[in-house]
């Protein structure tokens, strides 16, 4: 099952996600971030940086405003404190709260190489929906 | 895709009539080329859903660059009523007074044109470019809240600069009312290693020439004559503005059920201009605006050492000043004539530059007998426009024209339609040395993603909103 694919947006980047599940749902949104982002980023084995494991709790009002929530969070791992995540799990996923296990590097200039800048996740166009095969999103990114 | 029906009021000008919820009828500057464009995509929608934002004064506008963004069109100009308006970080934008610098020197093309290579070579070297590159300048916390408060001024003071600087920058490089308390340690955070850095994306520096002049009069009052060489930086607040945006963002769409506004869009999300937290995120975002006047000057301070230094000049013979420095994506108080009365508004504008007449306090002195100059940088390789503000954008626009070509093609359609091309040998070709840190960029940001420019100042020209003053070359270009 593809994990995500980008679709036409003008000005911006549009990422339509799929899981079999809502928690793969959101953990394949979380990898789609740092696949949009970063060259090369399954393959974390070859880059020699130093793991470490974060978790974190995040809430939101619905499973859109969740969804968009949990994106700013990584995406600020990645922009404010340089951590470029390399696997993640998601431990529970209800409507309005989720709990996230990742494990991240430190961002080496050397070992990562930036494909495109994502500003900001945004809440145009955002959907979360549950389908006939299991689970779709459709987010955009201010790139 | 769009089921609005547009209707024509004259060449420059579309109707998009009043529907629904909307609270005023909304208008589109294009002609008939870029009126076909509109359908394409939401973007006539989203100028709809502005219109239902409370206290929208007159009209729902956009300019003829209007392409779909998120939330406001980018190309959006709304003004709201100051007691039963609203503000929107969505209509000011992620990239809080993203903007354009214009530096005008007293060299010409031949001065330089066996030097452009080494030229642009020390400018990529010198000139932090690209995601995650760190800045020049390092803050302490206490500088930081200066920068934040002061805006260009804290820059001149550091050393970037002279003071004469401050006279030709919109605002005099800093808007009051700016508090540092109202910014989330995480946007201080990242706005401490970025001061004095271009970014990426659509972000550059170009080295262009003056290449026709169409209004002898405004381009003599801006110092620009034919074959001058001049230099445009187009940047913003880097990340400390997206953080300001997307946190006051975040709390507003936590909070809206409280307002009790209805939006078509969630990435409207907004709150009273009247209320703390409206007042709040002005505070938050003027923080924003001043760190991103700053990183400009400092930038611009860089561009003339670098010029100095690479083309072995005197300060008196490069004679590098700054022509203007306009903000195009911002949420400002100004006032205008509402039927016959001076009321103050808050203009919001998204990817909109701000174009005064002549004879407006606001315009610096020296060009107050011809008017402001608008920057409107194009696409990669196809130069810049000047122009100079005029009065019926006082009367129409909020005092507003367009900022840039405006992208047509997403950026994917770019990538796919510059497989197995090379955009830094096509620019070369015409004459225009890129240097850009990722081949990706190139491709989102190759020409043909953008509307023509031409086309886009054609329709401000003939509103008369703002008039042509001159039109500038691509030489060189660098790019994150």
């Amino acid at each position: 099952m593809k994990k995500y694919e980008l679709f036409d947006h003008t000005a911006d980047l549009g990422l339509e996600i799929y899981g079999r599940t809502k928690r793969e749902l959101f953990a394949n949104a979380a990898l789609a971030l740092f696949d949009v982002m970063i060259q090369d980023v399954d393959l974390p084995t070859k880059r020699g940086g130093k793991e470490r494991v974060k978790t974190r709790t995040v809430q939101g009002a619905d499973a859109g405003d969740l969804l968009v929530n949990f994106l700013r969070e990584l995406l600020y791992w990645f922009n404010g404190m340089g951590r470029v995540l390399n696997r993640v799990s998601i431990l529970s996923c209800g409507s309005k709260k989720l709990v996230v296990q990742c494990v991240v590097e430190p961002y080496h200039s050397e070992r990562h190489l930036i494909k495109t800048e994502i500003k900001a996740v945004t809440y145009h166009g955002l959907s979360v929906e549950k389908t006939k095969n299991g689970w779709k999103a459709r987010v955009i990114f201010d790139v | 895709m769009s089921e609005i029906k547009l209707e024509k009021l004259d060449d420059n000008r579309w109707l998009l009539p009043r529907t629904g919820a909307m609270r005023v009828p909304g208008i589109i500057y294009a002609n008939e080329k870029i009126s076909g464009l509109l359908t394409r995509d939401e973007s006539a929608k989203q100028v709809a859903n502005v219109a239902h934002l409370p206290g929208i004064v007159d009209f729902s506008l956009a300019m003829p660059d209007i392409h779909w963004g998120y939330g406001f069109p980018i190309g959006g100009v709304a003004a709201f009523d100051m007691d039963d308006g609203v503000v929107s970080p969505g209509g000011v934008g992620y990239d809080i007074n993203c903007g354009c610098r214009l530096l005008a020197t007293e060299l010409t093309l031949h001065d330089i044109k066996d030097n452009v290579k080494d030229l642009t070579t020390a400018l990529y070297r010198r000139i932090p470019t690209g995601v995650g590159s760190t800045g020049y300048v390092r803050l302490s916390g206490k500088d930081q809240k200066k920068v934040l408060e002061e805006g260009a001024g804290w820059a001149i003071k550091a050393g970037f600069g002279s003071g004469q600087d401050l006279e030709t920058t919109e605002d005099g490089g800093c808007i009051g009312g700016a508090d540092p308390e109202q910014v989330s340690a995480r946007a201080l955070e990242r706005g401490k290693q970025q001061l004095g850095t271009l970014g990426s994306g659509n972000h550059f520096l170009e080295i262009e020439v003056v290449e026709e002049i169409f209004d002898e009069k405004a381009a003599q009052a801006f110092g620009l004559r034919k074959g001058q060489v001049v230099v445009m930086i187009h940047t913003g607040s880097r990340g400390l503005g997206y953080q300001i945006c997307d946190d006051y963002l975040a709390l507003m769409v936590k909070h809206q059920h409280e307002t009790g506004i209805t939006l078509p869009d969630r990435q409207l999300a907004c709150t009273y201009l009247s209320s703390a937290r409206g007042q709040n995120y002005l505070a938050a975002m003027a923080c924003g605006a001043n760190y991103a006047w700053a990183n400009r000057q400092i930038l611009m301070h860089l561009t003339r050492e670098v010029f100095e230094k690479s083309l072995r000049v005197a300060p008196r013979e490069l004679g590098m000043r700054l022509v203007y420095d306009v903000c195009h994506n911002i949420a400002k108080i100004e006032s205008f004539p509402l039927a016959g009365v001076e009321k103050k508004l808050c203009v919001h504008r998204k990817g909109a530059t701000r174009a005064y007449p002549a004879g407006h306090d606001a315009v610096p002195a020296r060009y107050r007998s011809v008017g402001q100059p608008v920057l409107i940088p194009g696409d990669m390789g196809a130069g810049s426009y000047v122009l100079v503000g005029q009065e019926k954008a006082m009367q129409e626009t909020f005092g507003s024209a367009c900022h840039g070509a405006g992208r047509v093609m997403s950026r994917t359609q770019a990538i796919k339609s510059s497989r197995g091309r090379s955009i830094s040998r096509e620019l070369a070709e015409q004459g225009v040395l890129v240097m850009a840190g990722s081949k990706g960029t190139l491709s989102e940001e190759m020409p043909e993603a953008y509307k023509n420019l031409n086309d886009v100042v054609g329709v401000v020209h003939d509103a008369g909103i703002a008039k042509k003053a001159a039109r500038l070359k691509s030489i060189a270009c660098i790019k994150g």
